[in-house]
């Protein structure tokens, strides 16, 4: 069980961490559109979420938080 | 719970103004990373290039320095023999230090300077709107090639790696690439190793290190890191090119 | 103190050592060639940095760099080097860096010739490089002036935070006179809270650039430095007038044409013609006062330049055109003779001009 948080108003919506979660939890969240204008990051199911921190490693833009 | 990942000290607070997916962020934050790790935050002064990397001095929270165009190590070579025990970087685009700076990358190498270089390889051309840069690839598309990098006519790409393991002085020279988990860990390690042989007055370290410009490759972010492996990783290895310390163990 | 008998290239690396000054870069040229060599034997000595450049833009961004750190330092060529060195001074120039740069004049434009020259006057007091800047710009006329000089460009420097150039002629360069050298040429010691010498954790980092893109930004930095300038120009004005008080006929010289000239006013003299001579030191701030003060009494003003005829301009505008001005030049390493001074200042008493 690990915690993962975005600082979801810094998000460009790049898309790099969605493609990296071994796991497939992470996504564009696109019903929502941050203060520049983009669809952040989300985790869809955090529980199943492993801490290896791969989403944070590939964000150029250090939104993501892994605690574990 | 323990925090496995967050934003390294050696990062201001200052949001990146880096396109969406532009990899210099995480090349950026490997920098950072190796600054913290290393505890030299209070005693580093970097140098920024002229190129998309040019507000770099507003992102490390290191004394920082704005450099002329190609001419950081020129100026790095000044703050380190002013100040010795400093630890001293640049921070370089392929423009920077392929095209306008390469007499200046090319002496501070022979001169194995004792600082740290990193080099980041795009291909391209980003701050001014994507035009040929010296490492674009033969048949790159870019503003000043429209029909694709002919190479009979403007040569071929710059291999900086290949071309600066040819002198005798420079300590230490990899090419890495931060287009997945595995290669950014890979890249991680090149630059802590290239901050580390500074510290241990060793000389000049240079990583190469290969990133993506999805925005004037014309290419979504990730299809811009797949791109990296199937075609810049191909022209430019992966690898250590240059590693004095294996010398110096036998 | 005792007197030694010095090339005016080598006063200047030696007072520059004796000013603080423990870091130099530069790149082979003639006529100065002399000051990197003197550095080369010097700076090993004394814990100091010495440094042949691969080109003079990378040793006007060395100086860039350890001025950053807020060191003093120094570079040091010739008219062709100076042109190269351009880029970085404008550097330095927004950036607000205090650096020495000594500029040992050969005739030009392009390769021209080895010989001396004052015809980077233009350059040197206009700007040089891009955007709009000063440089703080003396000129020494004697080897015992390009030691003081030496030492007041770095003490100026500081106390402005502007890049200072000596500009020097090959004449002096090349010339050996007995120099009095105090042991410390220091004056005064200038705290320099913005230099980057890593931030130890005790405070916020510190930038060295001159890069803003939002224009009023940008805007406010130019009219803030050239509010630095008003005070420069205000303050520190250099100037020599010799036999003025009484003159008809004033030669405004400076450098090597000013030695020239002065010996052209005693011959002058000597026929019983009034002349006197303003001899500029700062060359930026131009000594606007004492030519106006001169244009009140003289028939007009002889400039004597080995240019086509650059200070001229300055002269013109510090006296709004009251009275007559005529050029007595040689060019392309050629020096104008005392006769030929002598011939211009006869013919403006004459009234031909």
């Amino acid at each position: 069980m690990a915690k993962v948080t975005f600082l979801t108003d810094v998000c460009k919506g790049c898309g790099l961490c969605v493609n990296a979660c071994p796991r497939g939890l992470i996504v564009l969240e696109k019903e929502k559109i941050n203060k520049k204008g983009h669809s952040p990051a989300g985790i869809t199911d955090e529980s199943k979420c492993i801490g290896c921190a791969c989403c944070a490693m590939m964000c150029p833009d250090c939104v993501i938080t892994v605690e574990k | 719970m323990a925090v496995v990942f967050s934003k390294p000290k050696a990062l201001t607070d200052a949001p990146l103004h880096y396109c969406p997916g532009c990899t210099h962020g995480i090349i950026h934050r490997l920098v950072a990373e190796a600054i913290d790790d290393l505890d030299i935050l209070g005693k580093t002064v970097g140098v920024a290039p002229v190129g998309c990397a040019v507000m770099a001095y507003d992102y490390f929270s290191c004394d920082m320095v704005e450099a002329a165009h190609g001419r950081a190590p020129a100026v790095a070579t000044g703050l380190k023999r002013a100040m010795p025990d400093r630890i001293i970087f640049t921070y370089q685009g392929d423009g920077d230090l392929a095209s306008i700076g390469m007499a200046e990358t090319v002496h501070a190498a022979t001169r194995n300077e004792n600082i740290t270089v990193i080099f980041v390889n795009n291909a391209i051309y980003g701050m001014t709107g994507g035009q040929m840069a010296p490492t674009s690839l033969p048949g790159q598309v870019t503003q000043t090639s429209p029909y694709g990098r002919d190479v009979k006519t403007v040569g071929y790409p710059i291999k900086v790696c290949e071309l600066l393991s040819g002198l005798d002085a420079p300590y230490y020279i990899e090419r890495v690439a931060v287009n997945s988990v595995k290669n950014v860990t890979r890249a991680k390690k090149a630059i802590r190793r290239a901050f580390e042989n500074q510290i241990e007055g060793k000389g000049f370290s240079l990583i190469e290190v290969i990133s993506s410009c999805p925005t004037n490759w014309g290419m979504t972010p990730q299809k811009a890191l797949d791109w990296v492996e199937s075609d810049m990783i191909p022209y430019y290895p992966l690898g250590v090119y240059r590693d004095k310390s294996a010398k110096e163990a036998e | 103190m005792a007197k030694v008998l010095m090339k005016g290239n080598e006063a200047i690396a030696e007072a520059a050592i004796r000013s603080g000054c423990r870091h130099y870069f530069g790149y082979p040229i003639t006529p100065q060639t002399e000051i990197a060599a003197y550095m080369a034997k010097r700076m090993p000595k004394i814990g100091g940095t010495f440094l042949q450049a691969e080109s003079e833009i990378s040793a006007i961004n060395m100086v860039y760099g350890v001025s950053s750190a807020g060191l003093r330092v120094m570079t040091s060529s010739s008219s062709p080097g100076v042109s190269l060195k351009q880029e970085g001074i404008s550097y330095l120039a927004g950036c607000d860096l205090p650096a020495l740069i000594v500029n040992v004049q050969r005739g030009g434009p392009g390769l021209g010739g080895i010989q001396p020259s004052q015809s980077d006057y233009f350059q040197a007091t206009k700007g040089g490089g891009h955007g709009d800047y000063r440089l703080i710009v003396l000129a020494p006329a004697s080897v015992q002036e390009m030691a003081d000089l030496t030492a007041k460009a770095f003490d100026l420097a500081d106390k402005y935070r502007m890049p200072a150039m000596l500009l020097a002629d090959g004449t002096i360069g090349q010339m050996m006179e007995p120099v009095e050298l105090p042991e410390d040429m220091r004056t005064a010691v200038y705290e320099k809270p913005w230099a980057v010498t890593g931030t130890q954790g005790k405070r916020e980092h510190n930038i060295v650039n001159s890069l803003y893109l939002v224009p009023e930004q940008l805007e406010k930095k130019n009219i803030e430095r050239y509010e630095r300038y008003r005070l420069y120009e205000q303050n520190e004005v250099m100037v020599e007038e010799y036999m003025t008080e009484d003159a008809d006929v004033c030669v405004v010289a400076f450098g090597i044409a000013a030695r020239v000239s002065k010996n052209a006013i005693t011959a002058a003299r000597a026929k019983g013609i009034k002349a006197g001579l303003i001899r500029p030191i700062t060359l930026y701030p131009f000594p606007k006062e004492a030519i106006r003060k001169a244009a009140g009494h003289v028939k007009g003003f002889v400039s004597v330049e080995l240019s086509m005829g650059q200070m001229i301009d300055d002269i013109r505008l510090a006296e709004g055109c009251a009275k007559p001005v005529t050029l007595c030049n040689r060019v392309g390493g050629m020096i104008p003779s005392p006769d030929e001074v002598l011939k211009a200042i006869e013919k403006m008493e004459g009234g031909e001009f």
